[in-house]
């Protein structure tokens, strides 16, 4: 199929001048190729322009147009490269705003680059005077770009392959306080709380590398923690490195050291660093054997509002292509019902391979990810025990939980603390197993494991008891 | 206030009292009605870093109900009672394995 279906207007020749952009960009009867990259936006046109004249425009200043025609554009086969806004509809309960939906030809962007790709759909766009606000919602990858990824390093199955660990999530701890710890002393928190029980801990995303702590004694002495940790307990035990460093060089630096001294699992911030340099970290973990877990710092100054930036779905499905074996992805637990389902909605885009359009998930395109690896969700912050069978059914055995203050926060320390988590899981996994309803018997499948483990008790005594909204659960 | 004690554990569900016979096979019907293959698999040594462990006869891909599969570990825990035992479940849509848990340690009982 060619892309003649939409005959740009007749070539009478170079005629200078501004012209209205839905001319060339608005295109209502194109029929998307399977090649083609499709992108939702939510629009919002400053008022008095039409919205087929702002989707054109961003249909245009996303791909080959400029405010003004150019002799050049003579020279090119416009059909071939140039964005089409095929699609338009009000967005309900709001005055003046668009879902407008684009395709992309192939050829635009480079392969196997993140970084190509958003330059062009989220780049000058969206300072465009025409709009008063636009929000990127969703994308479809095309499996023909998509195969031009490596994607996450590992992915899900091999991890748990390499880490021995089978029908569970996993659970993980962020070592606090954030800033200050000696190496050593950090490295003895990590040691108590893997002992404890936990499969990871992880440094938090502004550990790097200051004058209290340099990254090559953190490494070191987290190491030794890793391997004694391991060596009494039977269990692979791990600590996300964060390698995320002020170049790429020094980047990796710190991963080639983390892989010398054996470490299976190393960390890096992909917003603030950049998806050239996760991708080649990516890269780098996979020809070497390292898994990747990335934070998202930053995330929400570019997610948070829900008239102009890019959905997290959106970077999301950008980190899978970039590649990450582990991805935060909010703990849902405590929100409202609707953010459930579109969290569970990016989680899925996260980690299953073949996903259906579902609008009232927020997932506007099917995206077949063509057996690229899934990202592991992590769910991290402000949960504690009395969480666990809420996350145990929304996040189900493919995920990674993370009690912070709920491992560290523990009356007795880090290791009861972390044995009261571990205890919790695999009382909630052993009662699902049986077929007991988590969300209705949560409460009591503690209370039961409590009574024969007394760091959970003292775990449960400390922190409140959740309550549910059963009916609301069952809608969904 | 108590110390957490030193105990050498086995992976999922190892943080548990040791399972019955009957919660054994609770944790296999789960795997049957899953449409998993269960396995049994014993090794003398529990070594993290070591991921095989020897194969009790193949995978159980004819076991019909959870008494197939606890028979298979119980003629493993008589011939292997030296050995550390475990349940394992494979998925061959997802074709990988997808659970394990831990039913005998040496000279357990």
């Amino acid at each position: 199929m060619s892309y003649t279906q939409t005959q740009t207007q007749a070539k009478s020749g170079y005629q200078a001048g501004v012209q209205d952009y839905r001319l060339t960009y608005y295109t209502p009867d194109y029929t998307p190729k399977d090649t083609d990259l499709l992108a939702a936006f939510r629009m919002t046109p400053q008022p008095g322009v039409p919205p087929e004249e702002a989707a054109a425009a961003v249909a245009a200043e996303s791909s080959t147009g400029t405010w003004t025609t150019v002799w050049t554009d003579l020279l090119t086969d416009l059909d071939r490269y140039k964005g089409r806004c095929y699609h338009i509809e009000p967005v309900a309960g709001e005055d003046n705003q668009y879902f407008c939906f684009i395709a992309y030809p192939l050829d635009l962007f480079e392969e196997g680059s993140v970084t190509n790709m958003l330059t062009s759909l989220v780049g000058n766009v969206f300072g465009f005077k025409a709009l008063r606000a636009l929000r990127l919602e969703d994308l479809r990858i095309p499996v023909a770009y998509l195969k031009t990824f490596q994607g996450p390093p590992h992915g899900i199955t091999v991890e748990r392959d390499k880490l021995n660990k089978y029908g569970r999530p996993l659970l993980g701890c962020t070592i606090k306080p954030k800033l200050g710890l000696s190496a050593k002393n950090y490295g003895r928190a990590v040691y108590e709380c893997l002992r404890g029980g936990l499969d990871f801990t992880k440094d938090d995303e502004n550990i790097n590398s200051q004058p209290f702590m340099r990254w090559r004694d953190r490494f070191l002495f987290v190491q030794e923690a890793i391997e004694k940790a391991q060596a009494e307990t039977g269990e692979i035990k791990g600590h996300y490195l964060n390698v995320t460093a002020p170049t790429n060089e020094q980047m990796m630096e710190r991963a080639e050291f983390a892989k010398e001294i054996g470490t299976p699992i190393i960390m890096h911030d992909f917003l603030t660093g950049g998806f050239t340099a996760n991708t080649s970290l990516s890269k780098w973990c996979q020809a070497n054997g390292v898994l990747l877990h990335i934070h998202r710092a930053m995330h929400a100054v570019i997610d948070r509002q829900k008239n102009h930036g890019i959905h997290f779905r959106v970077l999301a499905k950008c980190l899978r292509m970039s590649g990450g074996d582990h991805l935060h992805s909010g703990t849902v637990v405590g929100k409202l019902e609707g953010e459930k389902g579109i969290t569970m909605g990016f989680v899925d885009l996260m980690r299953e391979n073949y996903i259906e359009e579902d609008r009232s998930r927020g997932i506007f395109f099917t995206q077949d990810w063509a057996s690229m690896p899934g990202v592991m969700p992590v769910a991290s912050g402000g949960i504690h025990v009395w969480h666990m069978p809420a996350l145990v059914e929304i996040f189900g055995d493919d995920s990674c939980l993370q009690f912070g203050g709920g491992t560290l926060g523990h009356p007795w320390g880090s290791a009861p603390g972390a044995a009261a988590n571990r205890v919790a899981l695999e009382a909630c996994i052993q009662a699902r197993n049986e077929g007991r309803n988590l969300m209705r018997e949560g409460g009591d499948i503690l209370r039961e494991a409590g009574k024969w483990s007394p760091e959970l008790a003292v775990a449960l005594e400390l922190w409140k008891e959740i309550k549910f909204e059963f009916e609301a659960m069952d809608t969904l | 206030m108590q110390t957490f004690p030193k105990i050498r554990r086995f992976e999922t569900l190892s943080y548990l009292p040791p399972l019955s016979d009957e919660q054994i096979m609770r944790q296999v019907q789960y795997i049957l009605d899953k449409g998993y293959i269960p396995g049994v698999e014993f090794s003398e040594e529990s070594e993290p870093t070591q991921h095989y462990w020897t194969l009790w006869k193949l995978p159980l891909f004819n076991a019909k109900s959870t008494s197939d599969v606890l028979n298979e570990v119980r003629s493993c825990r008589s011939d292997y009672s030296n050995c550390f035992i475990r349940v394992v479940g494979f998925d061959n849509i997802k074709q990988c394995q997808v659970l394990s848990f831990i039913v005998h340690k040496p000279n357990q009982r």
